[in-house]
């Protein structure tokens, strides 16, 4: 079921079309990859799921019915752009914060002592914002975001400014936040943490989506029967052995071991690639190249990018 | 708490714990009492080095006369900072030639022709740096007063006799509305309220304002603004913080006049307890206001001090003739009014820059009106029911300053009535209109904002 829709969503400013017909279906307890390049409308979209902007034309439904403005309180935000007030003491910022999302000051407060002793940053409570490391404002934006146990939440780059350490905090954070029910959508441009944790994606670029769907079968669809293969001993005949419709894009030799990267051809399976080379040589490794949500976005982005350079021209 | 109450509870608590808030509800009075007197202290201490002034006289035909011969020794008295250098023996032309070698600040030059003068006379009067106009008056005056002591003594009549012959008027104002009753007319603390509470609202309406556009800023600097109007409207938290600072406007205002009226009691009850009968004189005699002085009288210290409390509670008595109600009341509707009309300006503005530098541009608008209110208010003071005073007390943008200056002398209800309406209505108008510019600018970075694209905002449609 769909926690989350957006259906044909236009938006325009005074000269430019920053969304068009653009829609996104959100799994509920999944997390939902938001990619595209910079200025695809990515910021655009997410602002108008938060109610922030309105489209110019198109539909959100929430959890099966229309939104409503008061669905806002079922949303946790986590921009891009984003900040404390840099007077303000931590506990009473996250305080006004989590009430300003509709909590009562006493279930927020109960909520905010086990978040700060979870992410241990009690001892910050009185502090001003502005004497905080960024990497800790960082921390105490992410409890706000959460706070109030959202059904739907945004991140908008959320590693951005976090060592590798509370980078991993706060994954396993989001993993858990997604087994306990909620959903998550996640706009980024990291595609190793997408491929970390994203069920479904959507790409957009120049204002459209440009592909869109779960990422496995995404990645399963745009794998180009490739084969990595590793043995030991002479390359020679093996080599000799390949069919002539296997192509090798790339050989690395170390000592008497030996990798090479094949696409072979459209009738060839990985089966046949195998006994190929198993006739001639010990094989150490048989793996299929399956190609990284990296590539693909480089791929379908500059693919698309191209196509329009030249209708231009 | 609904989330606007949330905003304004944040916005409100947030700058009442502040330091510079206490200090200022603290020593606001006093600096406000400055403000008026140091501009009148500084007139009065123009210069301060001492300037010499050399005095030549001469005879009928023009010769230089010696010590002997000298008419006009001492006729001008030296000021603290003017000393008055009697010559004799000396000719205005070689003083005049050997100016520059000569310490001397300016030349006055009395031939004794003025002494048969008739009813004006020019006395010659050169410098090395233009005379201030103090110094030109002491001049004038003293010898004016010399002559004609000079002519009564001539004409055998005594400077006494004289004094006695003149008459100074006090105009005793009546309001006609109270006749038969003859209270104490209150035209002065009329006066002062207007300019007291029409300055007042000039200034809070600046400093909270400004204090509202800096708000806005740090939000959009901060870049907290996104995560908050995540939460609530673009328009609640214009509001919220609006509202939130416009009651820290009146917080201060209460405070101060608690404080202004414990110190007034306590100098009333303390300092000043001897003239008791006064104080409680409601309906005073004619004349009671009478504070001119009697030229023959020596004033003594004592008489000073006695002085001074009867004006004190002259002061008082009027004060305690006015409205305040009526005064106090008008003082919250326009501050509020007010500050809601420019105060949603300021948000618009400090929502369309990125920094205070850039404020500049735009805070051209919004000073212009204000400063004609100011200047309308002084207007105002000469004829408070006059054709410009009444139309500028209606038009909204000024109306808060100058219909100040006018409600304590009385203004009829119907112009109440429009003035208020038309303010009410204009701000509920720059809000609407300033939350379109706010919603936009909030989320807008690194755009120079020009007024077109301020009105291509404005005709955004969400």
């Amino acid at each position: 079921m769909y926690l989350f829709t957006a259906r044909d969503i236009v938006k325009r400013y005074s000269n430019h079309l920053a969304l068009d017909k653009v829609s996104i279906n959100v799994q509920e307890s999944s997390v939902f990859g938001l990619l595209g390049p910079n200025g695809a409308g990515k910021t655009t979209l997410l602002r108008i799921i938060n109610q922030i902007t309105a489209p110019d034309e198109g539909e959100l439904f929430f959890s099966g019915r229309k939104f409503k403005s008061g669905d806002v309180s079922s949303i946790g935000y986590l921009p891009e752009e984003r900040g404390l007030y840099k007077k303000m003491k931590v506990g009473e910022q996250a305080l006004y914060l989590a009430r300003l999302k509709g909590l009562s000051r006493d279930e927020a407060m109960k909520k905010l002592k086990y978040w700060f002793t979870k992410f241990e940053i009690q001892a910050w409570w009185n502090k001003k914002v502005e004497e905080l490391s960024k990497g800790m404002q960082q921390k105490v934006q992410f409890v706000t975001t959460i706070l109030h146990q959202p059904r739907l939440l945004i991140f908008d780059e959320p590693f951005s400014g976090f060592d590798p350490i509370n980078t991993n905090l706060l994954k396993n954070e989001i993993i858990e936040l997604v087994k306990n029910g909620a959903t998550v959508i996640f706009s980024t441009h990291d595609m190793g943490s997408v491929e970390e944790l994203c069920d479904n994606i959507t790409l957009i670029n120049q204002s459209r989506t440009l592909l869109e769907g779960n990422m496995k079968e995404i990645k399963m669809s745009y794998r180009s029967n490739m084969f990595e293969i590793g043995f030991e001993g002479n390359e020679t005949p093996v080599l000799a052995k390949l069919d002539k419709n296997c192509e090798v894009l790339a050989h690395v030799e170390d000592g008497s071991h030996h990798r090479i990267k094949i696409k072979a051809g459209e009738k060839i399976s990985g089966n046949d690639l195998l006994g190929m080379v198993i006739s001639c040589a010990p094989v150490t490794s048989f793996n299929e190249v399956i190609p990284t949500m990296n590539e693909i976005f480089i791929r379908v982005v500059n693919a698309q990018n191209q196509n329009t350079k030249t209708q231009k021209t | 708490m609904n989330k606007t109450g949330l905003i304004i509870w944040r916005e409100y608590t947030t700058r009442v714990r502040k330091k510079s808030f206490i200090l200022m509800t603290i020593i606001g009075p006093i600096l406000f009492a400055a403000l008026i007197i140091v501009p009148s202290w500084m007139v009065q201490m123009e210069d301060t080095d001492i300037k010499e002034i050399a005095v030549v006289e001469s005879d009928v035909n023009g010769q230089p006369v010696p010590d002997s011969l000298q008419f006009f020794r001492d006729v001008i008295p030296n000021k603290e900072n003017i000393k008055f250098v009697y010559l004799n023996n000396v000719q205005l032309e070689d003083i005049l030639k050997a100016f520059n070698a000569t310490q001397y600040d300016g030349v006055l030059y009395l031939p004794h022709s003025l002494i048969s003068s008739g009813s004006n006379a020019t006395v010659e009067f050169y410098y090395r740096k233009p005379p201030g106009v103090g110094m030109e008056n002491h001049i004038s005056k003293s010898i004016e007063d010399f002559l004609f002591n000079n002519k009564l003594i001539v004409k055998n009549i005594s400077v006494r006799e004289i004094e006695s012959l003149k008459t100074r008027i006090n105009l005793d104002r009546v309001d006609w509305k109270n006749w038969p009753a003859r209270k104490v007319d209150v035209t002065d603390a009329k006066r002062g309220a207007g300019y007291i509470g029409g300055f007042l609202i000039y200034f809070f309406i600046f400093m909270f304002g400004a204090m509202v556009m800096r708000g806005v800023l740090e939000e959009k600097t901060s870049r907290i603004v996104e995560v908050i109007v995540s939460s609530v409207t673009p328009f609640q938290l214009m509001m919220g913080k609006i509202i939130g600072i416009g009651l820290i406007g009146l917080t201060q205002f209460v405070a101060w006049l608690i404080l202004t009226f414990s110190i007034t009691t306590f100098v009333q009850q303390v300092i000043l307890t001897k003239p008791a009968t006064i104080q409680t004189e409601q309906v005073a005699p004619p004349g009671i206001m009478d504070n001119g002085a009697n030229p023959e009288k020596v004033i003594t210290s004592q008489d000073n001090k006695a002085e001074a409390a009867k004006m004190f509670s002259g002061i008082m008595m009027q004060l305690g003739q006015l409205n305040f109600v009526l005064i106090i009341g008008a003082f919250i509707f326009y501050f509020l009014g007010g500050f809601m009309l420019y105060g949603s300006l300021f948000a618009a503005i400090g929502a369309a820059v990125d920094n205070e530098t850039d404020t500049q541009q735009f805070m051209l608008p919004i000073t212009i009106p204000l400063i004609l209110g100011l200047f309308v208010m002084f207007n105002s003071f000469l004829n408070p029911s006059g054709r410009l005073a009444v139309w500028f007390s209606i038009i909204p943008l000024t109306s808060p300053i100058v219909m100040m200056a006018r409600i304590p002398f009385g203004v009829p209800v119907s112009q109440v009535l429009a003035s208020a309406a038309a303010l009410v209505l204009t701000f509920l108008g720059t809000t609407w209109l300033a939350a379109k510019i706010y919603r936009t600018g909030i989320l807008m970075y690194g755009k120079k904002v020009t007024y077109r694209e301020l009105w291509k905002w404005i005709r955004y449609r969400n």
